[in-house]
Order: structure tokens, then sequence, then C-alpha cells
């Protein structure tokens, strides 16, 4: 019983990770109907800003955060413009194809670059011990920052008036360029939040397991996963999405080889599609 | 005068070709296995600039160069298959080397003998590959039943009611050599606490060490490979896992792992080999004089995959040197004979057609780090008779 609720505490800890990176995705999506492909690329993005941050410039890991939410904001932006701009509005097919192939060039840059050796960010902090089990400082810190970076979210949404615009363009958006909020604009900064949302979760990633120029792709599948659960279009709805599935792996792990998690995850993927449609947690699309 | 400068030109670009011996082989200079794969290939490369050095293996009258032939087969057994057939029939290399890994050097190994080449294979202690009817390969390395043997057998000597924990890589060589060990811990007495298997695209531990923790191991015996293993040391050393014992395959045994400072301490691995072994060799260099020679040129210690690599360059040079031809009948025929020491001990081939190549000669050390004078250094802890410091516990 003890070692259950240790596995759904550390479950937790992760979770509040994956429903960050799982709010890049939804957020995107709520605004402009576009399910962003390149939603792995970006998480890798953030790993290796990481990497390089602290080992080229010296960077303390934490001290990395902000300038990677810079970073991947940046790079959404050229993303937008250059993969999903022209291709808003013209169907779900041609979103995917566009951000499928941006993902396909920029992991293949990854690669020649990086190549897929495996990369590492040690990050020694001192953890939380509870009886027999340890909670590692660096789960801990992680799971903090994400909460910290989805309560900035949400006063951004819900507090700013680009938040008020973000908000306004998902609603409807012609109705929004007919009260003056230049749409366009509006799509380019969502889509540079929500890169930058998935580049930072990539970040904290990195501050707990090794990475390599493949490693999104699994954290992909998991956001997707995440994003069913808590309602695609809601930010909210991710983030307890991502703690339910921190709990579901975590309570699944202590009963079958862990090696049967994704198994877990995927029939739960399609259940969920199967029953709730809008999604568990829809009832708190804010 | 030119036709006949021309016509020297000529023979000596014929000459020159004739005196060059191709081997190929695969090195995984991406992916996850880079790290031994590196390691190994510097083996390979040593003997090789060595030997070129002294003019070449000698093949009966004349003395032939070595050439080498690889590519990047990113850890990937796609990338094997389609490499080691390039090899063989475009590049027309006359021997090969194996990549690194159980897993890769299987699929190596249906290439290398549908094309009879002769494959002394490094990396692959996995005995399957050499019990499915070959002719022509030749494993340098122990196989992976006797792996965790050393180490079973100190848990029962200190540790008489151990329970030990089996996790491990969800790989070739890994599920080889615990199908072995679980065998191992029930001859020795001691109960399983936990016997689980991990995805090889495992980069989070947690769940499975409170699963070690739960099931109140005191032991831990498996691992996989450099990267799963390192990052499995690491986060046992984080979750503070309070084990008596760890014993991993592969990962500890890599100059890299002093990188995990105090999560290495402690940690045993079974081993081809260490640089502090002191066989008789009965041709090239002690182990001592290979380490010296390792470390001038890459400024590393080696560890095992790099002895052994450089241990396949001997071997072969032995073989076909005492055959003074290149035919490949003929070296295997050598090869099949052989029943000598290197550096690297003893290597014995098995000549049994269920088994041909089986390696039946060499023997494993249980190696440990330990902190000496606030450095990290690998002892050699069992046999006794090998052992170069007390064991650790």
């Amino acid at each position: 019983m003890i070692g259950l609720i240790a596995s759904l505490i550390d479950g937790v800890l992760v979770g509040a990770v994956y429903g960050l990176a799982a709010m890049g995705l939804t957020l995107i999506w709520g605004v402009m109907n576009v399910i962003n492909l390149t939603h792995g690329a970006m998480i890798v993005l953030g790993m290796f800003a990481l990497y390089f941050l602290a080992s080229a410039l010296g960077l303390p890991p934490y001290g990395a955060v902000p300038v990677t939410i810079v970073i991947g904001f940046v790079v959404g932006v050229v993303v937008y413009w250059t993969a999903v701009h022209r291709v808003i509005g013209r169907g779900h097919l041609m979103s995917l194809l566009s951000t499928f192939a941006m993902n396909m060039v920029l992991i293949g840059l990854g690669t020649a670059l990086f190549s897929t050796s495996p990369y590492n960010v040690p990050v020694a902090l001192p953890g939380i011990t509870w009886r027999e089990y340890t909670f590692t400082g660096a789960h801990v810190v992680a799971a903090a920052l994400a909460l910290l970076i989805a309560g900035l979210l949400y006063f951004l949404l819900h507090r700013t008036r680009i938040g008020k615009a973000i908000r306004a363009v998902a609603d409807n958006r012609e109705a929004a360029e007919l009260n003056g909020i230049p749409t366009t604009q509006v799509l380019s900064f969502a889509f540079g939040l929500g890169a930058a949302l998935a580049a930072v979760s990539g970040t904290l990633i990195a501050t707990l397991f090794p990475f390599n120029v493949l490693s999104g792709g699994a954290y992909e599948l998991k956001s997707f996963v995440v994003t069913v659960l808590g309602a695609m279009g809601n930010p909210a709805g991710a983030l307890m999405g991502g703690v339910a599935l921190g709990l579901i792996e975590g309570a699944a792990t202590s009963f079958m080889p862990v090696s049967w998690t994704p198994v877990i995850e995927f029939a739960l993927f399609v259940a969920v599609l199967i029953l709730f449609p809008r999604g568990v947690f829809a009832f708190t699309r804010s | 005068m030119l036709i006949a400068a021309a016509a020297l030109a000529a023979c000596s670009q014929t000459y020159a070709a004739d005196d060059t011996l191709t081997i190929g082989f695969t090195v995984s200079r991406t992916g996850k296995l880079n790290n031994e794969s590196t390691a190994q290939m510097r083996g390979f490369e040593l003997w090789r600039d060595e030997v070129n050095a002294k003019g070449g293996i000698a093949v009966g009258d004349k003395r032939y160069k070595v050439s080498f032939v690889s590519y990047d087969d990113e850890s990937a057994n796609q990338r094997v298959q389609q490499l080691y057939t390039r090899i063989i029939n475009q590049d027309k290399a006359q021997f090969l080397f194996s990549p690194y890994s159980s897993g890769l050097v299987a699929t190596a190994a249906i290439v290398s003998e549908q094309h009879g080449r002769i494959m002394l294979t490094t990396g692959a202690a996995e005995e399957k590959t050499y019990k499915l009817g070959n002719k022509n390969l030749f494993q340098v390395y122990s196989s992976a039943d006797l792996y965790l043997a050393g180490a079973i057998q100190v848990v029962k000597e200190l540790y008489s009611k151990a329970e030990p924990a089996l996790v491990y890589k969800d790989d070739p060589l890994s599920k080889a050599v615990l199908q072995s060990a679980r065998k191992q811990v029930a001859e020795a007495g001691l109960r399983t606490a936990l016997d689980e298997a991990y995805s090889p695209e495992t980069t989070d531990f947690g769940p499975i060490i409170n699963k070690i923790i739960s099931a109140k191991a005191d032991v831990l015996l498996g691992g996989g490979h450099y990267s799963d293993g390192a990052t499995l040391a690491r986060q046992l050393y984080d979750h503070k896992a309070r084990l008596k014992w760890v014993t991993l395959l592969v990962a500890p045994d890599s100059p890299n792992f002093v990188t995990l400072g105090d999560a290495a301490v402690g940690i045993s691995v079974p081993s081809q080999w260490e640089s502090q072994v002191s066989f008789k060799p009965d041709f090239g260099p002690t182990a001592a004089e290979f380490t010296q020679r390792f470390q001038a040129e890459y400024a590393i210690e080696p560890g095992y995959h790099a002895a052994a690599g450089y241990a396949a360059g001997l071997l072969l040079q032995h073989a076909i040197e005492q055959a003074g031809t290149l035919d490949q009948a003929k070296v295997a025929d050598v090869l099949n004979k052989m029943d000598v020491t290197t550096m690297f001990g003893r290597t014995k081939f098995s000549t049994a057609p269920k088994e041909h190549g089986l390696q039946i000669g060499h023997e494993m050390v249980l190696a440990q780090w330990q902190k000496k004078d606030g450095k990290l250094v690998k002892e050699v802890i069992w046999p006794k008779a090998a052992k170069t410091a007390d064991i650790l516990y």
C-alpha cells in the first residue's frame, strides 16, 4: 500500500510536466483548430536548449527555463509563418501534413547536428524521503515549476489584453476581427506561446531523464493522450489530464510490468475517445 | 620514357592493391550503443595501426597492410543488414569484424554466413547466434550464461539470505544473461524478490525502483548497456534505493561511468577483461602493455570493449599468419584449432556443429567501482585468484 502511494506521488510529479507539455498542444488546437505535429520537435528543442545553455554557457539548469521560453516562442512564431499561416482554415489534413513536414525538417536537422546519441544534464538536488521511498528534488522542482508556469498561463489568458484577444479569436475569429483584433498576429502569438510551453516542458523533462533528438515522439504521444483526457482546447483540462495520466502510470506500474504502461495509456486513449468524446475534464472548459 | 614510367606506375598500383587486406565492420557512431561501439572500434584501430607500422600481416612471403572499411550502423538492425551486404559485395572486404551488441551481431551474422565470410564477433555474448548452424563465426567474448555467475557467488557468500531483484533491459544480451542468472540464483538458494524487464527506451526508472523497494529486494542484478545502465545507476542513487549490492551489465565497465561520481561507488560489473589482469600471452602485448599503448593513443583507460576489439585483430592476424594464406577455409581451419592466450585471456572456439564458434576458453572477472584516496577506480574483486582489491560491501 505504501509502495502504491509512493508510485502515485511520483506519478503526480511527472504528470504535472506531462500536463504542461500538453497545454501547448491544446492551446494551439483551441485557438486555431490545428493539430500541431511539430509539438515533439518543440519538446526536443527545449531539451537541447537546456543542454547547451547549461554546458556551453554554464547556466544553472533552472536558470535556462526563462531562456527556453523565449527560444521556444521565437521558433514557434517562425514555424507558424512558415508552415501554418497559409493552411489555417483549409481543413485538418492540410495543417497535419504541413506541421508533419516541418517536424521532419526539424528532426532531420537535429539528427544531422547532434546525431541520435543520448544526452544528459545531471541535476543533483536533495530529495524528500518518506519511509523507504525518496522523491527526487529534481522531480519536485519540475512539478512545482510546471504548476507555476501553468498559473502564469492562466493569468496571461484571463487577466491580460493579449489573453483576452486569444480567447476571443478562439471563440469566433471573424467576430474578433470585426472588433478590431488583429487576428493573424494573435494566432502567431498563440502558436509561439504553445511552442514555448512545449519547449519549457522539454527543459523540465531534460532535468529528470536523458534524451536524444528522437525523444520528443514519446512525449508528443503522451500529450495527445492528455489532451484527449482533458478536452481539446482546454489548457486547464490538459493540466488535470497530465496529472491523471501520471496517476494512472503510477498505479498501473504497481500491479503490472512497467513495459505494459504504453498499452494501458493507449487503451485509455481509445476508451476516452469512445466514451468521453469531449474529454473527461470537458466540464472545466474555460 | 613516358611509357616506361606509366608501366611502372601501373605495376606499382597493382602491387599496392594486392598488398592490402580489407576488413569490414560497422560502428554505432550514433544511437544508444555509441559509447561501447566506439571503444570497440578504438581497439580495432589500435591493432591496425600497430600491425601496419610493422609492415602489415605476413602471409607467406608477402606482407599485407590492413585497411578498414566501416560505416555507421546508427545502433539499428536494418542498417547493419544493409551495410554488411554492402561491405561484402561492393567494398569486397575479405574478413569481417562484428558490430557491437548481441542484437546487431545476430543480424550481421545472417549476412556474413550467407556470403561465407569469416567474422570475428566482439560485443556479442548471446549464445543463440552461434547455435543456428554457422560455419564462419568466431566469438571473442565469454558467452552470456557466465556473466552473472561470479556476482551471484559473491552475493551468496556475503548475504546468504539475500533477495535479489532481477531487473534488466528487454534486449537479446540482457535476456540471455538473466535466463541463466535465474537458474544460478535458484541454485544458490536465494529467493528472487522481483523479476522484470524494462523497455530499451526507458529513461524513467522511478516506477521500477519503487517496485524494487516495495519488493524489499536488497540486491539488484541486471541492467543492459551503457545508456540505460548509467541512467539506472544514477536514479538508484537519487532514490536512495538502499540496496546492499548492485551488479549491472556492461555500463559500469565503461571509463565514462566515473562521471556518475558517488552514484558509481560500490557498483559492480561482470567484465570480459580488466587492465590489471596478468595473462602471459602466447603472442602480442601483455595487458599492461596494451593498456599503456591505448592510453597513449586515446588518453583514456581501456575497458573490455576496447580490449576485445584489439584481441579480435590479434587473433585474426595470428590465424592468417599461421594459415599462410587469405583463403577463408584455411584461415577458418586455423581458428577452429586455436587454443591460445593473448592479453585478453585464453581463446578457444567450439567446433561442435551445434554451437560452432562459441567461446569456450575465456573466463570473466567481476570488477567494482571503489574510492581510493578520493578518486574513483575500478578494481577486480573476483575470482579471488585475479582480484586486485577486497570486495566493498
